[in-house]
């Protein structure tokens, strides 16, 4: 018997929402959108964890431009804190490595940082997931039974088209959305919020592509005073607090 | 202590597998330790021990190390893990995500990272003795 996953509930016991940053299709903003809710949610006073769990291509940490975290042990791993997060990802571990991962793998990582981690006390734990719904997602829906799913689309109808899977997936399983969120937009169309009102989700907001987002990768400051922060910022206010 | 948060784990366990089979008494707990993770034997039965619910206070955990064999996707060599050829900071990152052996282990034979992790990753129980 593997007794990590009876430890999981009590890990996660101590936070007040779970939020999983989802997409069906990889390079829609996903990092980048969970990044900056988890840094907005912060702002506004909250406490709040950040966990990358993307283990094959992590970028949380660039996003932030954290490099050479210590990590601390008191009878488990207590996530560092930076840029005012609570902030755990495999690059703690793997460094600058590849970490060419399989499914059992990716299962198995997921399971014993979940199993060690000690988060403590947080308002929100955004957790920015891997593109698709393979092993990641499943894990999570089986073993977090609070999580609750944001996703993040494009205006594109390819990337559109595997959100559909997605919330058809997690509307199945009973698996609460928050919403989608519609990144990187260059027009006034409504056919995205057309098509998740369709599904029976709730539209959370449009965020137009803002290309100063490229230039404040690695700098939190300037990436917190872009138009993208300020929107993801509005939806955090809005929706989620 | 990483071994803490397994002891825990552990001890939440027992108290599941004790429920679901209505074990009056416990008697004996074997837990198997993979090599791959390098948990310190001392350090996780000094954690059970502090861990014990008076319900298991006279309960006996016998803590077994056992080898870790990999084996290559790529050419389908098997090998066993060896600690002794990493440095220091490599095998702690292992110690604390066994997965990472990815990141730092290649197949000896024709040096891929796609290896399967047999037998011997991390913790687990093995056997509980009890009476119903």
């Amino acid at each position: 018997m593997d007794p990590r996953i009876t430890v999981i509930g009590e890990r996660l016991t101590r936070i007040g929402r779970i939020v999983a940053v989802s997409s069906g299709k990889g390079g829609v903003g996903k990092s980048l959108v969970a990044t900056t809710l988890a840094l907005a949610l912060s702002r506004k006073g909250c406490k709040v964890g950040l966990f990358d769990l993307d283990f094959t291509s992590p970028s949380t940490h660039l996003i932030m431009g954290i490099k050479n975290v210590q990590l601390k042990e008191d009878k488990g791993i207590v996530p560092p804190i930076v840029k005012s997060l609570a902030y755990m990802s495999l690059v703690h571990f793997s460094g600058d490595q590849p970490a060419p991962l399989r499914g059992v793998d990716i299962s198995n990582g997921l399971i014993e940082l979940l199993a060690v981690t000690k988060w403590g006390k947080l308002d929100f734990l955004v957790i920015d997931m891997p593109p698709g719904t393979s092993d990641a997602v499943l894990d999570l829906i089986r073993l977090v039974k609070r999580i609750e799913f944001l996703i993040v689309t494009t205006p594109s109808l390819l990337a559109f088209e595997t959100v559909k899977k997605q919330v058809s997936l997690l509307q199945d399983l009973k698996v609460p959305i928050i919403g989608v969120v519609e990144n990187m937009k260059t027009n006034n169309a409504k056919t995205i919020k057309q098509r998740t009102e369709k599904l029976g989700a709730t539209f959370l907001a449009d965020v137009p592509y803002d290309p100063k987002v490229e230039e404040a990768i690695g700098d939190v400051k300037k990436l917190l005073e872009t138009v993208f922060a300020q929107k993801i910022s509005e939806i955090a206010a809005s929706k989620i607090t | 202590m990483h071994e803490w948060a397994l002891a825990e784990a552990i001890i939440t366990a027992v108290k599941q597998i004790v429920e679901k089979e209505k074990l009056r008494e416990l008697r004996e707990v074997t837990i198997k330790v993979g090599e791959l993770q390098q948990v310190e034997k001392d350090i996780l039965r000094f954690a059970l021990s502090q861990l014990n619910l008076a319900a298991f206070k006279n309960v006996q955990f016998h803590i077994e190390k056992a080898k870790t064999a990999l084996k290559c996707r790529a050419c389908g060599n098997t090998w066993l893990f060896s600690r002794n050829k990493l440095d220091e900071a490599t095998a702690e990152a292992i110690h604390f995500v066994p997965e990472v052996a990815h990141s730092y282990i290649r197949c000896p034979k024709c040096g891929s990272p796609d290896f399967e992790i047999c037998a011997g990753r991390g913790v687990w129980i093995e056997n509980i003795r009890g009476v119903r």
